[in-house]
Order: structure tokens, then sequence, then C-alpha cells
């Protein structure tokens, strides 16, 4: 059997003190391999955005174990988890996704620029090509402000696989987006997810998108249900 | 860094209204560093000019022998009263062979052996007590530039010559090219032609000194050799007493510095620097708390950003970066743009040789203008070190608002 991508056991979230203490999660176990494409469901409150930003080693479970690429981020620093993030995880948001006084281009190769201290022609190039595969060849030079939201989200997309990270999380991207442009964005997802093998998790409402995963992941009462 | 810097530049060309008005508050107050040291500097020349300028920056004179005195008693009080014997000064009889040492030594720019003595002007049966005070004719100008203060005639002092001020001519009616008998306390007296008349504008030396040729002097107190004091005027007046302790080291003679005497109003153009002192520092106060304040507003308006860049894997390093950097080139530019402010503003007033009284003597070349932007460069970055490092502990989770 090989090694999975990632796998937490045991997860547990608190938030908060005493009485105002709210579990979130509460020992919930997942494993996902390598080139998966998931849905994330679970009603509203469940914790999905938690687990994904815990997923994300942006925020340190309450307690539990955390292993990605065979690494045991429960007890890295935070400057190596920074390192981790930078090299290994993609990330799409709902909101507030790109620097707004930026280009298109300028976003994508952000995460490789922040890593090697400046805009490498190698790193345009690499940039250039996705945006190029997201549809936006005629948008790279344009301010992030003058994009449609589905523009914005693809050029997130682009983004986030900059350093070709094994995993990519996605919180509701295509949550403020309309039928069609949810769907493009989610075709340059499937797309790259079956030509780069990046895996996927997708916290989504939309049952239309979650039928385009291949694996439904579901959370209730802090737990995986299935 | 050079990323950073890309950042940095390009927060602030997209708010060009506000970066502006930042720059704009950053160079006002470097206007007023600059003007505040034009201004201080160019006031403690002018005063200096119109007192110490004119004095002798180091004397060496003889000392007035003093004498001993053995008190009866412990509880014994002694007055002494003693006349200022005017007729024999103490002289100095070695001073000739160590001018040339004294000319020679770094920041001397006049040496003046000088005969002084007292007398009487007499005209008819009018009469003036004076201090004649005996000089090099070329030297007339070294100490006091009497040439600049002269209303009437030349600043010769040929053979038979004598300076006299303008009080003086008032009170006793002299002219230009008239021949005044001056008596010494010696009793010798000689005959001499007004050649020049000149007005200091305090009242003492215009009403009561006059100026011969050492060559007269010696005649009118019988002084065939030495001199009874030496004036030395210095290049930058504040090396006197640097100066003065080599004289005294190299010559033995008994040089004093200028400041002996001067100590009020050394006092108080030390008060006055102080001041201007404070007043700079406020300007850089203000400086840094502008900047600190406008620059935490920044980055509580970027905390979004600020997120997503560490979501990416930006460190904390690279946002204290990006802000410190911002701090810099707001520093910079208001530093640059306030020197050439000032520096414009300095070139209305009117420059140091035309100095009149009731302007305000500021000295252009005194703006410290490195200086003011190389302070407000360090303020500016200093300043942004706060918001910088809040900026770095944003939580990304919060900030991007998940
Ligand atoms: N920083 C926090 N402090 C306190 N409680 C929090 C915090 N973050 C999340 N929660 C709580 O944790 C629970 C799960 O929140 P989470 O955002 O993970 O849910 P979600 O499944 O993403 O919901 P949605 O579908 O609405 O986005 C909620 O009850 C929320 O109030
Ligand atoms: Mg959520």
């Amino acid at each position: 059997m090989t090694e999975p991508l990632l796998d937490v056991r045991d997860l547990w979230k608190t938030f908060g003190e005493g009485d105002a203490a709210t579990q979130v999660l509460k020992g919930l176990n997942l494993t996902m391999a390598h080139g998966e494409m998931s849905a994330l469901l679970g009603p509203s409150g469940s914790g999905k955005s938690t687990l994904l930003t815990i997923l994300g080693t942006l925020m340190r479970p309450t307690s539990g174990r955390h292993t990605m690429l065979g690494q045991d981020l429960t007890s890295a620093s935070d400057e190596d988890l920074t390192e981790f993030r930078n090299r290994h995880i993609g990330f799409v948001f709902q909101f507030h996704n790109l620097l707004p006084d930026f280009t298109a281009l300028e976003n994508v190769i952000l995460p490789t620029a922040v890593r090697e201290g400046r805009e490498t022609s190698a790193a345009r190039a690499r940039g250039r090509e996705l945006l190029v595969r997201m549809g936006l060849a005629d948008r790279m030079d344009y301010l992030a402000t003058s994009l449609s939201g589905g523009q914005k989200q693809r050029v997130a997309v682009a983004r986030a696989l900059m350093n070709s990270p094994e995993l990519v999380l996605a919180d509701e991207p295509t949550g403020n987006l309309d039928r069609a442009a949810a769907n493009q964005v989610m075709e340059t997802i499937d797309r790259l997810n079956r030509e780069e093998g990046t895996t996927f998790l997708i916290s989504t409402h939309d049952d239309k998108i979650a039928a385009r995963c291949r694996r439904q992941i579901l959370v209730g009462d802090g737990q995986v249900t299935g | 860094m050079l990323y950073a810097l890309k950042i940095a530049s390009r927060y602030m060309t997209s708010n060009k209204a506000q970066s502006a008005l930042l720059i704009f508050g950053v160079a006002v107050g470097v206007f007023i560093f600059i003007f505040m040291s034009a201004l201080i500097g160019g006031l403690a020349d002018y005063i200096l000019s119109r007192t110490a300028g004119d004095l002798s920056h180091v004397t060496i004179e003889a000392e007035a022998r003093v004498p001993s005195l053995l008190l009866p008693d412990e509880k014994g009080a002694v007055l002494l009263v003693q006349k200022k014997d005017t007729s024999r000064e103490a002289r100095l009889s070695s001073v000739d062979a160590f001018i040339p040492v004294i000319e020679q030594l770094p920041g001397v720019k006049a040496v003046s052996r000088e005969i002084t003595g007292g007398g009487f002007l007499k005209r008819g049966v009018q009469s003036a007590q004076v201090s004649v005070t005996g000089v090099e004719p070329a030297k007339v100008s070294a100490i006091i530039n009497l040439k600049s203060y002269l209303v009437a005639g030349t600043v010769d002092l040929g053979p038979g010559k004598v300076l006299i001020g303008k009080k003086l001519a008032d009170d006793m009616s002299y002219r230009l090219g008239q021949t005044v008998e001056l008596q010494a306390d010696t009793g010798i007296s000689q005959s001499l032609i007004v050649s020049g008349i000149y007005e200091i504008g305090s009242g003492g030396p215009d009403r009561r000194q006059v100026y011969v040729s050492l060559a007269v002097a010696r005649t009118l107190f019988a002084l065939p050799q030495g001199v009874s004091r030496v004036e030395i005027k210095l290049a930058d007046l504040y090396q006197a007493d640097a100066t003065t302790a080599r004289i005294k080291a190299i010559t033995g003679l008994p040089a004093t510095s200028w400041t002996e005497n001067a100590a009020q109003l050394l006092d108080a153009l030390k008060a006055q620097a102080q001041t201007g002192l404070m007043l700079k520092s406020f300007a850089l106060i203000t400086i840094v708390i502008g900047i600190a304040s406008a620059l935490l507003l920044s980055t509580y308006r970027r905390r979004p950003e600020i997120g997503i860049m560490r979501a990416m894997g930006a460190p904390r390093s690279f946002v204290v970066t990006v802000f410190v950097i911002q701090g810099a080139m707001i520093g910079l530019a208001g530093g640059l743009l306030g020197a050439g402010l000032g520096y414009l503003v300095l070139l209305a007033f009117p420059g140091r040789e035309a100095f009149k009284p009731g302007n305000l003597p500021i000295d252009i070349t005194q703006g410290a203008y490195g200086l003011a932007i190389l302070l407000t460069v360090i303020s500016a970055t200093l300043a942004s070190i706060l918001p910088a490092r809040a900026a770095s502990r944003v939580d990304p989770v919060t900030a991007i608002g998940q």
C-alpha cells in the first residue's frame, strides 16, 4: 500500500474556553490519497472551513495528529509550516482572494516570488502558462480589480497551482459565482486534477459541484460521517 | 528584498493621494528642521559676528603686577585701592620672536601687535580723554574691521595720522584732515592729522578710542621696543580655546581666549542652540508619529492581503520588510521633497553678507540638508517597525475572513 498524501487522526478543535467553548471538531479522522478530487460537504457550521484551515497549516488543532507527505505537521514550528505551505499546499478562498493592486499575472506568481525574493522570468513563464490554461491569456496584465468574479477565481486557481503543490484546498471557490462561471472554474480544476495529478479538496454547498468530484466527504457533528 | 520593494512601491502608488499627503506631511517636518538649522546657525553667526567677530579671539597681554599682600591676621580684611598705572603699562618685550611662530599656527588669520595707553586729545582749550591703540598700519582692519565702519576718510595710518570715532569727532567738532594734538599719559605729545572717522555703533569706542600707527605709539609711550599686547584673529572663533592652549604651550606667553570673558554670550548661544535642537526633535517626533499612524492604518486596511500573502507561504519577515521599506520610502521621498522645498524657501532670504538688522539672519548654507534627509529616513524606518511587526502577526485565517 502506498503512503497516503495526508492523514489526520483523532483531530479535535475547540474554540474559546470554559462555558463559551465550542467544540467544532471532535476526533475527526481523514485520509486522502494522491490525485484525489474530493468534495467536502456538511451543513453550515459543521466545521468544513475549520478543517480546511487546519489541513492548510493556517491553524493548529487543539489535539490530534496531522501528517502530510509523511511529515508530522502537529509539532512543526511556525516557520517550518510557512515553508511547507508554500511548497506543498495551494489555497482558493471564497472572498478576498487576490491582491487588488496587482495584475493577474503578478497575483499568480506571488507564491514563487515570496519564496525567491524576486519575480524571475522562469516564474513569469510558468504563471503565463497557467493563465493560458485557465483561458485567461488576454487578461494577464489586467489589474485584479478589473476582472470578473469568475475570472478572479480562475486566477486564484492558477495561483494555487503556481508552486506545483501536492494539495489544493478550496473553500467554497464558486460560492459567489453564477452557474456558468462556477462551471468554468470547476472545469479548470477538473482538468488540472487529471493532467497534473494535483489533489483537490473542495468545500461546497452545491450538489452539482459535489457531483463533479469523485469522492464526497461528509462532515457532521465534528466528525467525518461519510 | 527586491520583491518586498516591489510590493511596497505598488502600495505607495496604488493610493497616490494618500501617499502624496503623507510625503508632504513628512516634507513639512523636514522643512521645519532645515529652516530651524539655518535660522539657529545663521543667528549664532550673526550674533557672534556682531560681537565676538570684532574681538580679538586670542589676546596675549602682559599681566599687570598685583602687589603681594600679607594679611595682618586671619580675621583681618584689607581694602586695596590701586590706581592703574597707565603711563607705564606692563609690556611684552620678548613677543616679537614668537610672532612668525604664531602666524604659522593652523587657523590663525591675523596677528596684530599693539601698544596701548591713555592720553588726551586737545584742540585749543578743549580736551577729551582717550584710549590710544597703536597698530601696524597694514593690520588696522585685521582684528576689528575698521574699514567697514569708516564714515569718512581712509584707514591710512601713515606717519602722523590718527583715526577717531564719530562721536568724538562730533563732540570736538573735528573734521577730516584737521590737525589735532595727542598727549599721552607719559606727557609726550604729537600733532596728528585726522585721516579717518569711524562709527562702530557702540558709544564707547566711538567716543573714547583713537588709533595711531605703532611707530607713533612708540614715541608717545616711550616704548622703543616690545608691545603691550598681541591680538590674534582666527578663521574659526570656536577654535579659540584650543589655539590659546597651543600658544601658551609653545610660547609660554600669557594668552587668553575671548571665551573667558564671554561666558554670558556663550551661554545664550548654547541656550539658543538647545532651543533649536528641541524644535528639530519635535519636528522629527512629528514625522515618526505621522508615519507610524499612517502605516498602522494602512496595515489594518491591508489585513486581508497580508493574510493572503501569509497563506501563500510568505514568512513574517517578508511582511515586516514590505512595510519597513514603505516607511523608508516615505521618509526618503519626504526628506528629499522637504530639503528641496527648504532650499528654495531659504533662497528667498538675503545672503549672509546682506544681513540687515531686523531681518532674519538665515544662513542657507547651514540648512543641514543631508542630516535632515538622513535623520528622516532613519526616523521613518524606525516609525514603520511597530506597524510592520503588527502586520506580520496578522492571523491569516481571521484576516481572510473565512
Ligand atoms: N475563530 C473562531 N472562534 C470561535 N468560533 C469559531 C471560530 N471559527 C469558527 N468557529 C465556529 O466553528 C463552527 C464551524 O465553523 P466553520 O466556519 O468551520 O463552519 P463551516 O462548515 O465552514 O460553515 P459554512 O458552511 O457556513 O462555511 C461554527 O460554529 C463557528 O461559529
Ligand atoms: Mg465555511
